[in-house]
């Protein structure tokens, strides 16, 4: 397994975060598996609907943490 | 009898052919058809929020992979003016040109301006909330690839000048079947 980048998209917000990870993910290969973390509250569902429309895989979301949302994503 | 066979399936071949072409013409028509992943925007108002809310989303469906276009009328295309250019105008003209004044950066708000004073604080609010200003928005807008399409009829109506416009790369003048057109090939249409 390829070493996992972080992408930071705290500070951002809507549609900053997205803006960003659409940018970022032209860095990365097919298969590259990689995490974003964002401290906008809109990410948790944002993720969701930007893999769902791009195609990409959301591997996991974790929004329990009360100031950033981390999602793992694999570039497809 | 070897002819007559060699006939027949000569004439199925054909058919087979035939069929094929057809199915192949019809499938290219049904993708013609098909709205696909797109969005257009009718953007109308010319006012700071409405203009920031149309700019929000096509830069968010320009970064989940959408083609986006922007049809902007009336209002908004008065909106998209950097500058007042008076001369070779009727007075008529004229008139818009100062009612109308351009710029991204004093666009007033649909609700709560009073005066430019709630415009100001909007202003100061979005800077310290790290939220792009306007003209930062339409920036990112050009790098993602929205395409803005102006009505020719309100750029007429209103006197306004293509010198008098913003810089934008994929700017073109167009009518109402364009927008008719690139709404038909979408599957999301939105008027603001």
């Amino acid at each position: 397994m390829s070493e996992q980048r972080t992408i930071d998209l705290r500070g951002l917000q809507c549609p900053g975060p997205l803006v960003k990870l659409n940018e970022e993910i032209s860095t990365f290969a097919v298969g590259d598996e990689f995490v974003a973390i964002a401290d906008d509250r809109a990410f948790e569902l944002d993720v969701h609907a930007w893999c769902e429309l791009t195609g990409n895989d959301l591997v996991s979301v974790d929004a329990s943490s009360s100031d950033s949302i981390v999602a793992s994503i694999r570039k497809t | 009898m070897a002819s007559a066979q060699l006939q027949s399936s000569t004439s199925d071949s054909e058919t087979i052919l035939h069929l094929t072409q057809r199915l192949e013409s019809v499938e290219a028509q049904l993708e013609k058809k098909t709205a696909s992943n797109e969005l257009t925007l009718v953007v109308f108002s010319g006012e700071l929020d409405k203009l920031m809310a149309a700019y929000n989303i096509a830069n968010a469906a320009a970064s989940c992979g959408m083609k986006v276009s922007m049809f902007f009328t009336f209002w908004g295309a008065a909106a998209l003016k950097k500058k007042t250019l008076l001369s070779e105008k009727t007075w008529v003209e004229r008139a818009f040109g100062i009612l109308l004044p351009g710029g991204l950066g004093s666009r007033k708000l649909s609700r709560l301006d009073m005066l430019g004073i709630g415009r100001h604080l909007m202003g100061r609010e979005m800077n310290q909330k790290n939220i792009p200003s306007l003209s930062n928005m339409v920036d990112t807008a050009a790098k993602l690839g929205v395409d803005l399409y102006i009505c020719e009829m309100s750029m007429n109506l209103m006197g306004i000048r293509e010198s008098e416009l913003i810089d934008y790369p994929n700017k073109q003048f167009c009518g109402a079947a364009k927008f008719l057109s690139l709404a038909n090939k979408s599957n999301t249409s939105l008027f603001m």
